[in-house]
């Protein structure tokens, strides 16, 4: 196969268990390069838990994760942001305790291009001009709004070739929100694919070329972002109509 | 006057040691929220490590020379940095996962064979200690600060400086500073935890080794329990100032010595280890924190 014709993410019959809990059962999808695909779904579907099991923070009980045609079982995080495959939490996940400068570089941890990365920088307070306003602040003393700023800021400093991205949106202002998905749309359109998580699913559905919906561990729907926005089912459960 | 400038003099150069010590406990626990106990332990085989290079493995002990002291300075401190990353690897990784008990268990067990794995292959007797070549103490207007002191301030600030360079200022310390929030999110920026956990190990052990032999020239002996009392002083200073803190660890060490010299000074001897407790006391039940601890905000 190709790298083309090849998905550049494939998920197979994920199943995780946190304890006695079931989280995913058996959930399958898979992301083409250069794609947006969006993972919509009710508190506790297990969303967040299918991006922790792509970025190694889970070992999955059951299933197979291909990422670039190899297998990920048992590979460590921070082996596979060496890969290119990058996660920025849920809930900001910033370090308080570090300057919003030093946030920004441990995006950038594995590079070594120190021009690239200081352009990067240069980039992201462009994106977010509070940034460099609070560059030697501590990270603890933004504001939620800023610290899930400087969460999106830090993720995009790794120049991922996939970016998982857990509810970008959480705790911002709809003007803030919207700027925030528009970025998404830029940097897509500039080569990275993307698996977003999204509580709003009108803005989640709107960008995506895909779509999956996670119910109790399981994908139960899947299209492209335009039909599920069209959806019945969808409309009713998701866009509260 | 000169005798609260002799004390203080004292005081600093005791909890100058005591600090350095401190820094290891307060790094650990800052990467792994763990209470090395052996942490004494690896500052009495510094010492020892130093007594055996310069007594057993060679005559430097006869006939002391600034450089030889340093070169078996260092020799003592790479060995204690290999025991501290073995420490880490065999004892603490297996148990990373379990439960927090099982890890402080396992530290005392580890303390415990380092002193008396240490009285079996030491032996149990005290040793007499000299690296540093003998030198009249200065005399400044009646204040006296002895050859060893003077040592132990230039080393002591030297390593501290590095290592506030290191921890704030360099690739490595700022990942160092990220684990200790949260080695989770840390992993997913590409940090090999486990490498900076050991690499924690290595610098905390390297500095204990330092103290261990800067305490030995300055009370000129050495045995295998000699870490016990100083390792438990270091950590409550380490407290003092706020676990997981560096600047906290060096703060709270400084206060300590000047606390302990004081009293000792100016009340009775018999007093000096009771010192240490009494300010754990209090700073547990005036701020648990510690000096500089910010709650949950600044970790190491
Ligand atoms: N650490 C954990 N221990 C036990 N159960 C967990 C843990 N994390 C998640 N779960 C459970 O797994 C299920 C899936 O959780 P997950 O966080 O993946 O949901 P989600 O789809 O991201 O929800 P939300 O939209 O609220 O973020 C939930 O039932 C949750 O309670
Ligand atoms: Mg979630």
């Amino acid at each position: 196969m190709s790298e083309a014709s090849a998905p550049l993410l494939k998920i197979e019959n994920l199943d995780v268990h946190y304890g006695a809990i079931h989280a995913l059962r058996g959930a399958s999808f898979s992301i083409a390069q250069g794609e947006i695909v969006s993972l919509i779904g009710a508190n506790g579907a297990g969303k967040t838990t299918t991006l922790r099991a792509v970025s190694g923070m889970l070992k999955p009980s059951a299933g197979k994760i291909t990422y670039r045609g190899e297998d990920l079982a048992g590979k460590k995080p921070h082996q596979l942001v060496a890969k290119g495959l990058c996660h920025a939490p849920e809930g900001r996940g910033v370090f308080p305790n570090l300057t919003v400068l030093e946030n920004l570089h441990l995006g950038a941890f594995l590079r070594r291009d120190t021009a690239a990365i200081h352009e990067d920088l240069e980039k992201g307070f462009g994106l977010f001009p509070r940034l460099r306003e609070r560059a030697k602040q501590l990270a603890g003393t933004l504001s939620g709004g800023e610290q899930q700023m400087l969460a999106i800021a830090r993720a995009l400093m790794a120049r991922p070739t996939l970016l998982l991205l857990d509810e970008p949106s959480l705790g911002l202002a709809p003007q803030i929100t919207e700027a925030i998905f528009q970025i998404i749309e830029d940097i897509n359109r500039a080569g990275m694919t993307i698996l977003l998580v999204e509580q709003n699913a009108h803005l989640a559905l709107g960008i995506a070329h895909h779509a999956h919906v996670l119910e109790t561990g399981s994908v139960v729907q899947s299209g492209t972002g335009r039909e599920l926005l069209k959806s019945p089912e969808i409309r009713r459960a998701y866009l509260g109509e | 006057m000169i005798e609260l400038l002799q004390h203080i003099v004292d005081g600093l150069s005791l909890g100058a040691i005591y600090a350095l010590i401190a820094l290891g406990y307060t790094m650990v626990y800052g990467v792994l929220k763990l209470i090395n106990f052996a942490h004494g332990d690896v500052f009495m085989l510094g010492a020892m490590m130093g007594y055996y290079a310069s007594a057993k493995w060679s005559g430097e002990a006869q006939n002391p020379s600034f450089w030889g002291a340093a070169l078996v300075g260092i020799l003592s401190m790479a060995i204690c940095g290999v025991v501290g990353f073995i420490i880490e690897r065999v004892a603490y990784r297996p148990l990373r996962n379990a439960p927090r008990i099982n890890s402080l268990i396992t530290a005392i067990g580890v303390s415990f064979l380092l002193e008396y794995g240490g009285q079996n292959l030491f032996g149990p007797t005290p040793n007499p200690f000299g690296i540093l070549p003998r030198r009249e103490a200065l005399n400044l207007g009646g204040l006296s600060l002895g050859y060893v002191d003077v040592i132990v301030f230039v080393v002591s600030i030297a390593l501290m400086l590095i290592l506030q360079r290191i921890v704030f200022h360099t690739r490595i310390g700022t990942a160092m500073r990220a684990v200790s929030w949260n080695a989770q999110v840390a992993s997913l920026m590409g940090i090999n935890t486990d490498f900076i956990i050991s690499f924690t190990f290595v610098l905390g052990s390297v500095l204990a080794a330092a103290a261990g032999l800067l305490y030995a020239s300055k009370y000129p002996s050495v045995h295998p329990l000699m870490g016990l009392m100083p390792g438990l002083k270091a950590f409550v200073a380490a407290v003092l100032g706020g676990i997981g803190n560096v600047p906290g660890a060096m703060l709270g060490g400084l206060l300590l010595g000047l606390a302990e010299q004081l009293v000792a000074g100016y009340w009775s001897s018999s007093w000096r280890d009771a010192v240490a407790f009494a300010m754990l006391i209090i700073i547990l039940l005036v701020k648990p924190s510690g000096i500089l601890g910010r709650s949950d905000a600044e970790k190491v």
